[in-house]
């Protein structure tokens, strides 16, 4: 009796430009890159995933079923580069099998510095779902499935979702399994969709891993897994980025034959269905309630924040960028406010992790600098300038100043002696 | 082993080397014969036990280091020198004098550095003679192999190796190329290219010079491993407070003031720097030939008050002055390997270091720059002395890195690959 659910994560930062100490530009993002990598995905996932996709849709007649989770700066970026993609997400969006999820805009961690900043970022993505793909969004994801019990309360409380989606996390879960519909610690209504990691991370991550015991991976071999939870759960949770399909594993490890074969394996057994998310939490019963007071996400082993929040300079990025909020929304400044809520995407602050960096994996793939440090030094240049400009819109003495400047007239010669031969 | 450098005489990266690889074979247990082409005088004998000083050759004289215990070394008196620093005139001349107590002939001792060269008077007939006293030390002696460092040594090496039929391998720390940049001593490039063809195995001291190797040198690729260098552990300096209450930063450049080490682009980095900020000193330690040049150019870039110049180096004070940094820059035009920089993060200083630069395939936790890119260097020159959290997060991870890099490594990889040598001449 399991439903497979799918769930997508789409998403794409806006990258920074290179940006020293010595610019004053208020072109903080790079318009070249940002278009060259959007399109290069469009053409090698989102295009091929989404007319595959829809093919499926199509030819099942509504027993295949998905959902995406878009985040606003990709679809400003879709819109700027890749208008077709657009059309192939409108057309999945009319198949009446797609819901779209809701999340902030920004793929921000707001929920970690203000509630405020928060609420209106899942709002103006809700507008902006509604806006495109004519839905409501009745399921939150947040950034990276980062959660705690403190979200599930505060999004129960908006009034607008159903249900919340984490991570399976074996240290909140414990004995019990990811296969069911859960009920977040202290919350009445909202229910609660736990990702299936194990088998996620078969496609997601091992996928075209040779040296992984299972390898290969057919259609076949997946759907006999699905069947192994008959009887031991109602929903198998598959959450994970698009960009699985054709960019993380790339077309020529077989990655959309997987795909494009799934659902006739799965719905030949015949207690087996796909289903959206919202339908799950409407036909299955909560079985328990989980209490996650610690926030978890979906990254790394750790599960943690500490790829966001792992060292000093992360911490003091993200710090001063919620630092000059209030000052920011104090001056009704569409353009200062939209600067600085693209520079609140969560991608900043991942480009700042030393975590694994000196092994140079998954963490560096993904980044567009040559370390950690050059995003840091980047993300503070562009962070002081916007603080500048807003210091110089309000008119008011910065209170707010980054640096400390220090007394120019304690000037004290060092204690270097100078030996001889020094004419200057 | 051939050498040219060892402590207590140090002028470059060199002396450390071999000083920090010797060091690690002698407690590997690995013999060692360690050949220096120094005058053994009365100087360093605080430092060093003489077993038996001016044995069976005139000029030359053998002894221990008390630390060392598989090592024995053996002086020749010659006055070879690495790299020409005024303080490295001062030691020729002695040299010269003792060369005239030796040989009974005079040789011309001059204030000027040679001509723009690098090295001191006379070196080819210093290389042929160093050469020479080798080999015929070299059959009083028992080993099995030729270690050789850099190209002073290689026709002593080569000799060497023709005399007793032992293997011979060459330790490239620095190339013609890098010293001289395209202006390259025909000499020099000869006879380091024949030391590297005539090698059984080269050993060169990053990817970096591997490839200068191969591409400069036209060497096969399968002739020649990477062995980086390590640093020595300093143990509790950094626990030590430093007495300095001062507003000011301080950014360092430490190394020989050469058109090598990129000293311009220090200073024109500076300038930049100065133009966004006033609290900073610019401190550049080390000597060199384009000292004098160097102090005029932050004159005419109207810096002079904002750089200082303490002249070359040695020991405590070289720990003094990292302890009052707060940045090391090491903005070379080409540099095989950069042993400073690891010292720097041995004592908690962030790192800026050129990415032509052997040292900058082996860390992770330092910044990296293009030498030329004047902007880019300013640019984080700037971050690091504005933004607390990066330099916090520099010298947590970097000095945690910096443990890794260790000569024992070094000297266990050496080992291996006289192994593989042996085997094959087996």
């Amino acid at each position: 009796m399991p439903s497979v659910c799918f769930y997508f994560q789409v998403h794409q930062p806006m990258r920074l430009r290179h940006y020293t100490v010595f610019d004053s530009g208020h072109d903080y993002f790079d318009a070249h890159k940002n278009a060259s990598i959007c399109k290069k995905v469009a053409q090698k996932c989102y295009l091929p995933a989404n007319r595959l996709l829809l093919e499926q849709i199509r030819q099942y007649e509504g027993r295949f079923k998905i959902a995406y989770s878009i985040t606003g700066t990709l679809l400003e970026q879709f819109e700027a580069y890749c208008p077709e993609v657009m059309s192939t997400f409108d057309a999945l969006a009319r198949t009446g099998c797609v819901e779209f999820l809701g999340e902030t805009y920004y793929h921000s961690l707001s929920f970690l510095y203000s509630r405020e900043e928060f609420l209106d970022q899942v709002n103006k993505h809700t507008q902006a779902i509604k806006y495109f793909f004519n839905q409501t969004p009745k399921v939150f994801r947040n950034t990276e499935l980062i959660y705690n019990n403190d979200l599930a309360a505060l999004i129960e409380s908006t009034g607008q979702f159903d249900a919340i989606l984490s991570e399976g996390a074996d240290h909140v879960l414990g004995y019990r399994s990811p296969n069911f519909v859960y009920r977040p610690q202290g919350c009445d209504t909202l229910k609660l969709l736990l990702k299936n990691y194990s088998l996620s991370d078969d496609i997601a991550f091992r996928f075209s891993n040779r040296h992984w015991s299972q390898w290969p991976l057919t259609a076949e071999k997946f759907s006999h897994w699905v069947n192994d939870a008959n009887g031991m759960g109602h929903v198998i949770n598959l959450f994970m980025d698009y960009e699985t399909f054709g960019e993380h594993q790339w077309a020529d490890t077989g990655i959309f034959d997987f795909l494009k074969h799934l659902p006739e394996q799965v719905l030949q057994h015949p207690d087996n269905s796909f289903k959206t998310p919202s339908e799950v939490v409407a036909e299955y019963p909560v079985m328990d309630s989980v209490d996650i007071p610690h926030l978890i996400s979906w990254a790394d082993t750790e599960r943690d924040l500490s790829a966001w929040l792992g060292n000093a300079m992360q911490s003091n990025a993200l710090h001063e960028t919620y630092r000059v909020e209030k000052l920011i929304k104090s001056l009704n400044d569409q353009d200062i406010l939209n600067d600085w809520r693209k520079l609140q995407t969560s991608d900043h602050f991942y480009y700042m992790c030393t975590k694994y960096f000196a092994d140079g994996d998954v963490h560096k793939y993904f980044n567009p600098y040559d370390s950690p440090y050059d995003s840091y030094i980047n993300f503070m240049n562009i962070m002081d300038n916007l603080r500048q400009r807003c210091v110089e819109k309000s008119g008011t003495a910065s209170t707010l100043d980054i640096v400390e400047v220090p007394a120019k007239d304690k000037v004290k010669v060092s204690q270097v002696e100078p030996v001889s031969d020094q004419t200057c | 082993m051939l050498g040219w450098e060892f402590p207590p005489f140090i002028s470059g990266g060199l002396g450390t080397a071999c000083y920090g690889l010797t060091r690690a074979m002698d407690s590997l247990g690995l013999r060692v014969s360690f050949v220096l082409p120094k005058v053994v005088s009365g100087q360093y004998a605080s430092h060093v036990k003489l077993l038996t000083p001016g044995t069976s050759k005139r000029n030359m004289s053998s002894y221990t280091m008390q630390e060392l215990k598989n090592v024995m070394f053996h002086s020749i008196a010659s006055t070879l020198q690495p790299y020409t620093l005024p303080e490295d005139y001062e030691l020729s001349e002695e040299h010269s004098e003792f060369i005239r107590e030796h040989f009974g002939q005079s040789l011309p001792v001059s204030d000027e550095p040679c001509n723009g060269m690098h090295y001191g008077q006379d070196m080819y007939s210093e290389v042929h003679r160093y050469a020479a006293v080798a080999v015929s030390l070299a059959f009083d002696e028992s080993f099995d192999l030729i270690h050789a460092h850099d190209w002073m040594t290689y026709p002593a090496g080569i000799a060497t190796a023709a005399a007793t039929g032992k293997p011979l391998v060459v330790h490239v720390h620095s190339t013609e190329f890098d010293r001289s940049g395209e202006h390259v001593n025909q000499m020099i490039y000869d006879i380091e290219r024949a030391g590297m063809e005539r090698a059984d195995k080269i050993i060169a001291v990053s990817h970096y010079t591997r490839n200068i190797i191969i591409s400069r040198y036209g060497i096969p690729g399968d002739k020649v491993e990477v062995v980086y260098n390590g640093v020595e552990s300093n143990g509790s300096w950094s626990l030590m407070t430093t007495g300095i209450d001062s507003d000011e930063k301080i950014v360092l450049f430490l190394g020989r003031i050469t058109m090598q080490k990129g000293p311009e682009y220090f200073l024109r980095a500076a300038k930049k720097v100065l133009e966004v900020m006033d609290n900073v000193k610019f401190v550049m330690a080390g000597s060199g030939d384009m000292m004098n040049r160097t102090i005029n150019m932050a004159a005419e870039l109207g810096i002079g008050n904002k750089v200082l110049f303490t002249g070359f180096l040695r020991g405590d004070d070289v720990r003094q002055i990292y302890e009052m940094a707060d940045l090391y820059v090491m903005p070379s035009v080409s540099e095989p390997f950069g042993i400073a920089p690891l010292e720097a993060m041995n004592h908690d200083v962030p790192v800026i270091i050129s990415k032509q630069s052997g040292v900058s395939e082996v860390l992770t936790h330092a910044l990296k720059v293009d030498f030329w890119d004047v902007d880019e260097i300013a640019n984080k020159i700037v971050a690091v002395l504005k933004y607390p959290p990066l330099q916090l997060t520099l010298r947590n991870h970097g000095n945690f890195e910096v443990r890794k890099l260790r000569w024992i490594d070094s000297a266990r990889k050496c080992a291996s690959i006289y192994e593989d040598v042996l085997m094959a001449v087996c």
